[in-house]
């Protein structure tokens, strides 16, 4: 998302045709053109990862026990609005408004330009207006609304790890500096300019930036909030079953779906040939990744279990599609299905060490995002995308950051209020205890049951 | 042969069962039941207006056992289930008059 870059160098190329006017008309885009197809893929692409926050949370919802599905719901819509509101107030300014090495600026809230506000507003629009907000070559609303959606994608990643056991408000104050501080700075160093773009590190949609960071921030909390009781006994561990794996299923078809426009968009621009060529490759790159991850969760639980296991080859998708995001743009698409491969390995023989560290991840993200999402950014190293070296440095510096400061907010949050519920509480649900309320009160043990 | 009924939190049921077997006990017959005692039921929200849930879920363990390990079947299963708020049930004990294994045909504490 080498925003500024990428699109200079695409308009600079429309540009210059024009005036040089060897071009055939056909073949060059005006910088008007230019300006409509660029927001209109943030626009398209944006709505597509705002599913993604669907996704979650039917994938939660699937892996959760019934008496914990309301809350999760909850938690998913809550922390949607929550990131979003926050990356309006401060978050997208600290991330992209005048970066240094390490953040952005320290100002409160974002709006349209004063170019595009004064176009919109005038009786008749004079080409100097046009000319000035095109020149931008996209809508700065369209970019905040698509850079929205991938901070509350990383806020979702958190919220899988630690269900079934936290308190709600907790976990959204949690959120609030997740998106309003932990992301946009950290992200500040790459996409915003900052120290690692500087020295090359290279995340194309972010399997550092986003899925490493809520892998981290989840792995933090995960620690500090505890197994679920009778998660871990001293026998091993105690597998607590998902309630119902269809909707598990639903929620990571749509987040493959909601990833086209993660990948996808993340090409910033459609403005070109050059730009819609790309984002094709991009595209068939995360599908191929995914559908490599999900074969080989199949492969490896038949190996290793003697059953394949539906919710590992889900789990299988998500880690093919967090490895190939750092990047999509490999032009040997066999590449992709050997990247997509590992991350769904890696992901594979995560979950078992978790287990044995007593880290209790109820839906596995952090071996999805975390681990797969090390893999990827490294990936982009090995395969000629950048310097394997740089790639190690950038990875390092988002995990020590991340951790650190999560690890930090956790335990504030954990000495004061408490971030967990009570066991009798975990016992009855969080649906009971935080809500009030059931999911399914005319099923199983529910109350209108009978 | 004593039949012993105990009514129990839904949480609780794998530390019983491991109790019981760690004591000897061969057999265990679980339901899921819903009743009141005095811990009544509990009220819920939906959509702002509240409403009484009378009844509660509870598990029903229904267990036969050898008459010289029934005292301490019984304690078994009220200290593991217990939690010391209301709600944490109740122990019944019975006279059992003979039990029957229908595979084998043995009768009386050879059957359980």
């Amino acid at each position: 998302m080498k925003l500024l870059k990428k699109l200079s160098l695409a308009l600079g190329a429309v540009g210059s045709a024009f005036a040089l006017g060897a071009t055939p008309a056909a073949a060059a885009v005006t910088d008007e053109t230019a300006y409509v197809l660029n927001t209109f893929s943030f626009l398209v692409h944006g709505f597509l990862v705002m599913l993604m926050a669907a996704g979650f949370a039917m994938l939660e919802s699937g892996l959760v026990r019934t008496k914990n599905t309301a809350a999760i719901c909850l938690k998913n819509i809550a922390l949607y609005s929550v990131a979003g509101i926050m990356f309006y107030l401060i978050g997208y300014n600290l991330m992209y408004v005048d970066v240094g090495s390490y953040m952005g600026s320290f100002t409160f809230l974002y709006n349209p330009s004063e170019a595009e506000l004064a176009l919109i507003n005038a009786e008749e629009a004079t080409d100097e207006m046009v000319a000035e907000v095109v020149g931008n070559g996209y809508s700065v609303m369209s970019d905040w609304f698509f850079q929205m959606v991938f901070v509350a994608t990383t806020a979702s990643i958190v919220s899988g790890t630690l269900a079934e056991r936290i308190k709600v408000w907790p976990f959204i104050i949690f959120v609030v500096i997740l998106s309003a501080f932990i992301y946009p700075i950290q992200a500040s160093w790459t996409w915003g300019g900052g120290f690692l773009a500087e020295m090359g590190f290279s995340d194309f949609a972010g399997s550092t930036l986003v899925h490493s960071t809520g892998g981290w921030a989840a792995l933090a909390g995960a620690i500090l909030l505890g197994a679920r009781t009778g998660r871990f006994s001293d026998g091993g561990a105690r597998p607590m079953p998902g309630a119902n794996l269809p909707l598990a299923t639903l929620g990571t078809f749509v987040l493959w779906f909601g990833w086209f426009g993660f990948n996808g968009g993340s090409q910033l621009a459609l403005g070109s040939a050059m730009d819609a060529s790309a984002m094709a490759i991009v595209y068939v790159n995360t599908n191929l990744a995914a559908a490599a991850g999900v074969v080989t969760a199949m492969i490896l639980t038949q190996v290793l279990y003697g059953k394949m296991d539906l919710t590992m080859c889900l789990n299988g998708a998500l880690a093919g599609l967090v490895a190939i995001t750092a990047g999509p743009d490999l032009q040997n698409h066999f590449l992709a299905l050997i990247v997509g491969g590992i991350g769904a390995a890696l992901a594979v023989f995560s979950v078992p060490v978790l287990d044995k560290l007593k880290i209790d991840d109820v839906v596995g993200a952090i071996p999805v995002h975390l681990v797969a999402g090390i893999w990827g950014t490294l990936a982009v190293g090995i395969f000629g995308g950048g310097s394997l070296v740089t790639q190690l440095i950038g990875v390092v510096a988002v995990g020590v950051f991340v951790t650190a400061v999560s690890f930090v907010v956790w335990f504030i949050l954990k000495s004061t209020i408490g971030i967990r519920v009570s066991a009798e509480d975990e016992d009855m649900g969080l649906d009971r205890c935080e809500l009030g309320l059931e999911a399914y009160p005319e099923f199983g043990r529910g109350s209108q049951k009978m | 042969m004593k039949f012993i009924v105990a009514i129990v939190k839904p949480g609780k049921l794998e530390a019983i069962r491991e109790a019981l077997v760690e004591i000897g006990v061969q057999g265990m017959t679980v339901s899921e039941v819903k009743g009141f005692g005095r811990q009544m039921g509990h009220k819920e929200i939906y959509r702002g207006a509240e409403y009484e849930v009378a009844f509660v879920p509870k598990l029903k363990l229904e267990i036969v056992v050898d008459e010289r390990v029934a005292g301490q079947a019984v304690e078994v299963i009220a200290a593991t289930a217990k939690t010391d708020s209301i709600g944490d049930g109740k122990v019944f004990v019975l006279d059992a008059e003979s039990a029957f294994r229908i595979r084998t045909g043995e009768t009386g504490p050879d059957a359980l």
